[in-house]
């Protein structure tokens, strides 16, 4: 077939995809969240006091980072799904997350006694966080391949792991309200592992992505 | 590329995308010359048929137009989409020469201008079903309307649509991908 011929054939098909990129990115985001919230209120649910919690900086913290994390994850894995579109500003929003996490286990530190820092590392819940964060995580990791998918991802292992990194980041926030622990050195080391966990699913489950 | 040509080409996929058929058929073949110009200059050695790149990238961009943002330059979107493909065909064929010995046996044993003749979409052509093949070939390479190939097979036009479009999406994914092995 020659590519004149191939052309005739494309010219013809007029079919188009009902959705545009930005409304499948936006209706994958908004079904992701709906999904966590279900799994999370049937598994765990918010913690009992809630409410006296949330007057607490470091509770609110972890509410911060991990949307923050979600934002530039998700503006990321958008850029991503575009042949030729510019990812940089993205990965300088995750550097920005990053430098926010750092910044509070430095402040923590700082107001810490010493003794205290490795009690509050290890928490009390740090096996409860490395499971139920990727659990929530999964159905939305699967709604945002699917998304890349009704894309075209030109650097699949990348917008992979960014998928996987956005669901870990919308995870975090559910997960946030029902953790006892609030202290950015449980946050930057339970929570970065079990986030860094989907992100490594998503980069694993990206090869079919590169099928397009 | 100049400016003013990358405005044109995007200019026509605009057209395009609000429906017009032939400014459709003018982007693709300008898209097509870009990326042919961009696989001979990066296929040394002969291993791939850069035509083969052409047409795997005009399915991709077929099929992928909704990525492209109208207020974008087209230019870069097109060459990243080429540029994956072309990685892609080269990934592709160092794995089947690692794997596929007896492919490439029967290459040998093939008379010359059969293996010439035979493109990878051809190769992808075969794999539909014959519903979908027939509607394809007959739009592509008997250049017919959907009007006249709907008439010719007694089908409605629009099913004649639905085959054509996805006997298009078969092809491309079965694009340089043999005997279902990768």
């Amino acid at each position: 077939m020659d590519t004149e011929d191939l052309i005739k054939a494309l010219a013809a098909d007029t079919r188009r995809p009902r959705l545009s990129l930005p409304a499948t990115w936006w209706a994958a985001a908004g079904l992701a969240a709906l999904v966590a919230a279900v799994v999370f209120m049937l598994t765990l649910g918010p913690r009992p006091d809630f409410a006296a919690a949330a007057e607490t900086p470091r509770f609110l913290l972890k509410f911060v980072v991990a949307a923050a994390l979600a934002a530039a994850a998700f503006g990321a894995v958008r850029s991503l799904s575009r042949p030729g579109a510019d990812w940089r500003p993205a990965a300088a929003c995750l550097a920005a997350v990053a430098a926010l996490l750092v910044t509070a286990v430095v402040a923590e530190l700082a107001v810490l006694p010493r003794a205290l820092w490795a009690t509050r590392l290890v928490g009390t819940n740090s096996l409860v966080c490395l499971t139920y964060i990727p659990l929530i995580g999964l159905g939305p990791l699967a709604v945002f391949l699917a998304a890349l998918h009704h894309g075209a991802p030109t650097r699949p292992r990348l917008a992979g792991a960014m998928a996987g990194l956005l669901a870990g980041g919308l995870a975090a926030v559910f997960y946030a309200a029902h953790c006892p622990d609030d202290s950015p050195l449980f946050v930057a080391t339970w929570y970065t592992m079990a986030i860094a966990g989907l992100a490594a699913l998503g980069a694993l489950a990206a090869r079919r992505l590169a099928r397009w | 590329m100049d400016e003013t040509g990358d405005s044109e080409l995007a200019r026509l996929m605009r057209a395009a995308l609000a429906g017009d058929e032939k400014a459709y058929r003018a982007f693709l073949g300008r898209a097509g010359d870009l990326v042919r110009r961009f696989a001979r200059r990066r296929i040394v050695d002969g291993a791939i048929d850069p035509e083969d790149i052409v047409q795997e990238t005009l399915l991709a961009i077929h099929l992928k137009r909704h990525t492209w943002r109208a207020d974008m330059p087209i230019e870069p979107w097109i060459a990243a989409i080429a540029r994956h493909k072309l990685v892609d065909a080269f990934r592709r064929r160092g794995r089947h020469v690692d794997v596929d010995i007896d492919a490439m046996a029967e290459t040998f044993a093939a008379p010359v201008a059969e293996t010439l003749a035979q493109r990878e979409v051809d190769r992808a052509l075969d794999t539909l079903s014959p519903g979908q093949r027939t509607v394809v070939a007959a739009v592509s390479l008997d250049g017919r309307s959907i009007r006249e190939t709907a008439e010719q097979l007694g089908m409605s036009e629009g099913a004649v649509r639905v085959a054509l479009h996805r006997g298009l999406a078969a092809i491309a994914k079965h694009f340089g991908r043999r005997h279902g092995r990768d």
